[in-house]
């Protein structure tokens, strides 16, 4: 990722909150509204998605299905943040190791 | 002050993953000092990681970003009275800041929450990342370790919150049925960007729970 490409995020991702902070009421509520609170969601399980079953633009399953399988089990049992990365991280090296 | 910590330990995994992602230190640090947004960057870095082009990178990360728009927005006349101040303030104007901020039940404790959490949160975010970003560049190869599932796992972990409600988890699916069907058909990095449009049936849910 080059410099430029941070430069614009950083720069796009502050005109964003500072829009925000300075349109004020002026701003209807509604469809828009809603659209961008089901962004996250939307794009948060595409990634999960795309990052356990996606390797060079094709669909494959291996050692990461079983880091997000222990990923999910972890998060439903509450388990804190790095407690999830860890648990997933390791139950992927091990199955990679067993199973390469 | 408790929470501030407790982001600022997400912030160090963030370090790790931006390194193992190919971004040098340097770009990791000023990544969490400008773009300021634990959402937005995992998915930068997620992206880069998956093979992804910078474009698709930067457009999820601000796509994901727009939700600061509506914290600004809910905060607006609170931070009126600073005027210019507003300036340096807006960079602090992220979910953590906000939820603090709105949970207070006058205007003064109010902003003093945000500026606190705000500050806070920048100092440890930034701390985070520059620890685990070092980390990242000791770390040899990330598949080795595992380390390519701690993307996926982080944002299991984030959205653990958010599928709360129906329209959320029409969403979910429909970006994850979006995203995986257009590997095969599509470039590096557009799956991500045409997930976006699952939030249409979320929307369609919503208005349907609304209308009965």
């Amino acid at each position: 990722m080059s410099w430029t490409a941070i430069l614009v995020l950083g720069v796009g991702a502050y005109l964003l909150k500072l829009v925000g902070v300075f349109i004020g009421n002026r701003l209807p509520d509604g469809p828009l509204h809603d659209a961008v609170r089901l962004l996250p969601p939307a794009l948060f399980c595409a990634l999960i998605a795309l990052q356990t079953f996606e390797r060079d633009q094709e669909l494959v399953l291996d050692a990461r299905a079983v880091g997000l399988a222990v990923a999910i089990i972890a998060t439903v049992r509450k388990v804190p943040f790095l407690g999830v990365l860890v648990l997933a991280t390791v139950a992927t090296a091990v199955t990679r190791l067993l199973i390469g | 002050m408790v929470l501030a910590l407790a982001v600022g330990l997400v912030g160090i995994p963030f370090g790790v993953l931006a390194t193992t992602a190919g971004l040098s230190f340097a770009k990791a640090m000023v990544m969490s000092l400008l773009v300021f947004t634990g959402a937005s960057q995992f998915a930068a870095v997620g992206v880069l990681d998956a093979g992804g082009s910078p474009f698709s990178a930067v457009g999820s990360a601000l796509l994901l970003g727009a939700r600061n728009t509506l914290y600004g927005i809910r905060l607006s006349s609170l931070l009126a009275p600073l005027g210019l101040r507003r300036l340096p303030a807006a960079q602090l104007v992220i979910d953590e800041s906000t939820a603090m901020s709105v949970a207070q039940t006058d205007d003064r404790c109010a902003l003093e929450a945000f500026w606190w959490t705000g500050l806070g949160v920048y100092l440890f975010w930034n701390s985070g990342t520059a620890l685990g970003a070092w980390l990242g560049d000791l770390i040899g190869e990330p598949e080795t370790w595992g380390l390519d599932a701690a993307f996926p796992a982080s944002f299991v972990a984030l959205v653990g919150t958010q599928l709360t409600d129906q329209p959320a988890r029409v969403a979910a699916i429909a970006g994850v049925a979006i995203a995986l069907v257009a590997v095969p058909f599509s470039p590096p990095g557009l799956p991500i960007l045409l997930a976006a449009f699952a939030v249409v049936p979320g929307l369609g849910v919503l208005k349907r729970v609304a209308d009965r």
